[in-house]
């Protein structure tokens, strides 16, 4: 697919963009094949998950323990900071390699995967693509080499896919914001590591009867700002997710997030590239459940044969195996239009769908092919069945992705 | 300090190994190639040294056709500084050939230490490594499970576990040749990072007829076969003084053993 290494930051012209379709018309069709550092990438995130995550996702899994461990391990990796300039410690790299990434990870075990995407997509996104020079240089480079974590609090009790209904105020007293109200649900934010939060707050009346949001950055260890971390989860549990509560928290005025009011696109924008990394995960996850049920299938014996040769199990396998190539080629075009620095946002909203949904069916076809030992946590399939449910509901769940879809339609 | 290693492509242990029709090979279209684990061993131990030493450069050299260039991608991922591709040209070499075109292209290049496998795990005959000491006439020592570089940083101390529990400790000055043992080190993953440096770091390219000098490989390969299939095995029930005279019985008459 014609990749590049770095991301297409500029944002190019129409005629940029003919020309350059013309082009590539004339000189590559479609191009399948990746970068040799790509195809590396893959290999080596694939041996890592096999070796260091493989051994321990079930028992961290139980405990709903998240590791320390292995987030250094893929800090040294270089799996957090993948798409940010080396200027800030990141590796800068396109979207299409990050996504391989977390799709090896996710292939093994969705919550090593989770802790990597929504830091990269957003903790570290928003502080790059909308941070000052000195947010930038103050936060980034620890977060980047995985030493310190980042939330992005939007969530609350009452406002989910409803973001425009966040209660959580800031209000600009004396040069400085205080902030109150509470946060949900929020990755990464209630580690031992974590540095800090990006808080999407209301900071005033905006037009046309909209409230005036903002993201506002709150670090750690500020007084009145608690996080506390969420137990008892069907999915992702040994992923860290925070409840925060925020109770007069004030920071600097300077602590504002890019413009002031600018929170709501910052948010979409965010969103837009985050779903691209919640794809991969849902594909990574595919292709883990796939890889298990079929080898159960050709393994377990059934009235004298193996299970996978009654046509009824071996067209559930293909429809798999079909699936997950289709699921493939849509979210690494979604990313190859990212890279390319083309519009992506209906892309990356189908990606999201689909694969969430491809790997729903996959999981629910590993369980099935599995019987009775699919419902032991002995085995994977009872995790991936566990673990695909969250990425038709996080980061916008199916129905909202449907809506963002229609509009591109102009229903 | 220069330091080479020498690493060789191999299949995956987990690859299913067919013979071609005409018995000439083994079908390489559908195997998945992966450095020989020993090898990494070497990568790995060059790297170490490097840092323990504090400088230096670390070359990797392999020998194979174009699809070995990607092992020499990972080692360089993994930190090794450059590479050198020998074009195996289309020909098959056996353990003296890849001695000779290998000594031909350490020879004169000045390196310290020379590490390799112990052996590759595909044809598994650990020779190419002495070969190539003899050649270039320096010592060495295989199966080493420890290397610890002298405070004049002139030489080694290297371990090698033999029979019985028992250890040689060897002490060698430079230049010397070490093949590598599982448990010396353990291969770090190459990084992102050391991916994306990777794609600048040179590697030269040498074809394999212009080193071997007029030498010809010793083996000749007549054919291949898989191994005969394992047959079923045969559960010998009853009392103890039955059982053992059964069992000699059918190690005489059946398996014509003994
Ligand atoms: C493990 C985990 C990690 C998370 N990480 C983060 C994070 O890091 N940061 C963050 O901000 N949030 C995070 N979330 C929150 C997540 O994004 C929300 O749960 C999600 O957006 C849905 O919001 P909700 O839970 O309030 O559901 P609701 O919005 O209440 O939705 C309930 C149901 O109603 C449907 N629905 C809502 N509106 C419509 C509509 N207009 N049309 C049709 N159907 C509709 C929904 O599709 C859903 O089926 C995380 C959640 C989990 C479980």
């Amino acid at each position: 697919m014609g990749l590049c290494q770095q991301p297409a930051k500029k944002l190019v012209t129409h005629t940029e963009l003919v020309d350059r379709s013309q082009e590539e018309r004339l000189y590559s069709m479609a191009n399948y094949d990746l970068t040799p550092e790509q195809e590396m990438l893959r290999r080596t995130v694939r041996d890592f998950a096999e070796a260091e995550i493989k051994p321990v996702r079930a028992q961290l899994d139980e405990k709903e323990e998240f590791s320390y461990d292995l987030v250094k391990k893929m800090g040294e990796l270089g799996l957090f900071g993948m798409t940010v300039s080396p200027e800030y410690g990141g590796q800068g790299v396109d979207y299409l390699t990050y996504c391989i990434a977390v799709e090896e990870l996710a292939r093994v075990d969705g919550c090593q995967a989770a802790t990597v995407a929504a830091e990269n997509s957003l903790g570290i996104g928003p502080l790059y693509n909308f941070g000052n020079e000195h947010q930038k240089r103050k936060f980034l480079p620890d977060l980047c080499s995985g030493k310190k974590l980042w939330g992005f609090g939007l969530t609350e009790a009452d406002a989910g896919s409803d973001a425009q209904n966040s209660k959580t105020r800031a209000e600009l007293k004396n040069g400085k914001w205080v902030i109150n109200g509470s946060k949900i649900f929020i990755t990464n934010s209630a580690s031992k590591i974590t540095a800090g939060i990006t808080v999407q707050a209301v900071t005033g009346a905006g037009s046309e009867g909209r409230k005036e949001i903002s993201c506002i950055i709150v670090e750690s260890g500020t007084p009145g700002f608690t996080a506390k971390e969420m137990h008892r989860k069907l999915t992702w549990r040994s992923s860290n997710t925070g409840e925060l509560y925020f109770d007069n928290v004030t920071v600097p005025e300077e602590n504002l997030l890019g413009p002031r009011g600018g929170g709501f696109k910052q948010m979409m924008t965010t969103l837009d590239s985050g779903r691209l990394g919640i794809a991969a995960m849902g594909l990574g996850g595919a292709q883990g459940a796939f890889e298990a049920a079929l080898d159960y299938a050709k393994q377990r014996k059934a009235f004298g044969k193996p299970i996978s040769q009654f046509q009824v199990n071996a067209f559930k396998l293909a429809d798999c195996a079909l699936e997950i190539e289709a699921a493939r080629n849509l979210l690494y075009k979604a990313c190859w239009l990212k890279d390319q620095g083309r519009p992506f946002g209906k892309e990356a909203a189908m990606a999201k769908l689909y694969t969430s949904e491809v790997f729903h069916r996959v999981a629910n076809h590993c369980v099935q092919l599995h019987g009775g030992y699919g419902l032991m946590e002995e085995y994977p399939a009872a995790k991936f069945y566990r673990d695909q449910k969250l990425l038709e509901i996080g980061e916008g769940t199916s129905e909202i992705q449907r809506i963002v879809i229609s509009r591109y339609l102009g229903c | 300090m220069k330091i080479a290693c020498l690493i060789k492509q191999v299949p995956d242990t987990e690859t299913r190994i067919r013979i071609k029709p005409d018995r000439s090979g083994i079908e390489e279209s559908d195997i998945k190639y992966i450095v020989s684990p020993y090898c990494e061993f070497a990568v790995e131990e060059a790297l170490r040294v490097k840092e323990k030493a504090g400088g230096g450069e670390a070359t990797v050299i392999s020998l194979g056709p174009d699809r070995v260039v990607e092992a020499i991608r990972t080692a360089l991922a993994m930190g090794i500084d450059k590479g050198i591709h020998i074009d195996s040209e289309g020909k098959s070499f056996d353990s003296y050939a890849t001695a000779v075109v290998l000594a031909n292209v350490l020879r004169d290049r000045g390196f310290d230490m020379i590490l390799c496998g112990k052996q590759a795990i595909d044809g598994d005959n650990g020779q190419v490594g002495p070969m190539i000491a003899e050649l270039l006439d320096i010592p060495q020592v295989m199966i080493i499970e420890r290397l610890e570089l002298t405070a004049d940083k002139k030489g080694v101390t290297a371990t090698r576990r033999v029979a019985g529990g028992g250890k040689e400790v060897y002490e060698i000055s430079f230049p010397a040749l070490f093949g590598c043992e599982k448990g010396l080190n353990v291969p770090r993953y190459a990084s992102l990072p050391g991916i994306m440096k990777a794609k600048t770091k040179p590697i030269e390219k040498l074809k394999s007829s212009d080193l071997l000098n007029g030498a010809l490989p010793l083996v000749q390969w007549a054919n291949y076969q898989l191994p005969p299939e394992r047959m079923a095995g045969k559960k010998i029930e009853g009392d103890l003084a039955y059982q053992a005279h059964e069992l000699v019985r059918l190690l005489r008459e059946e398996a014509k053993v003994i």
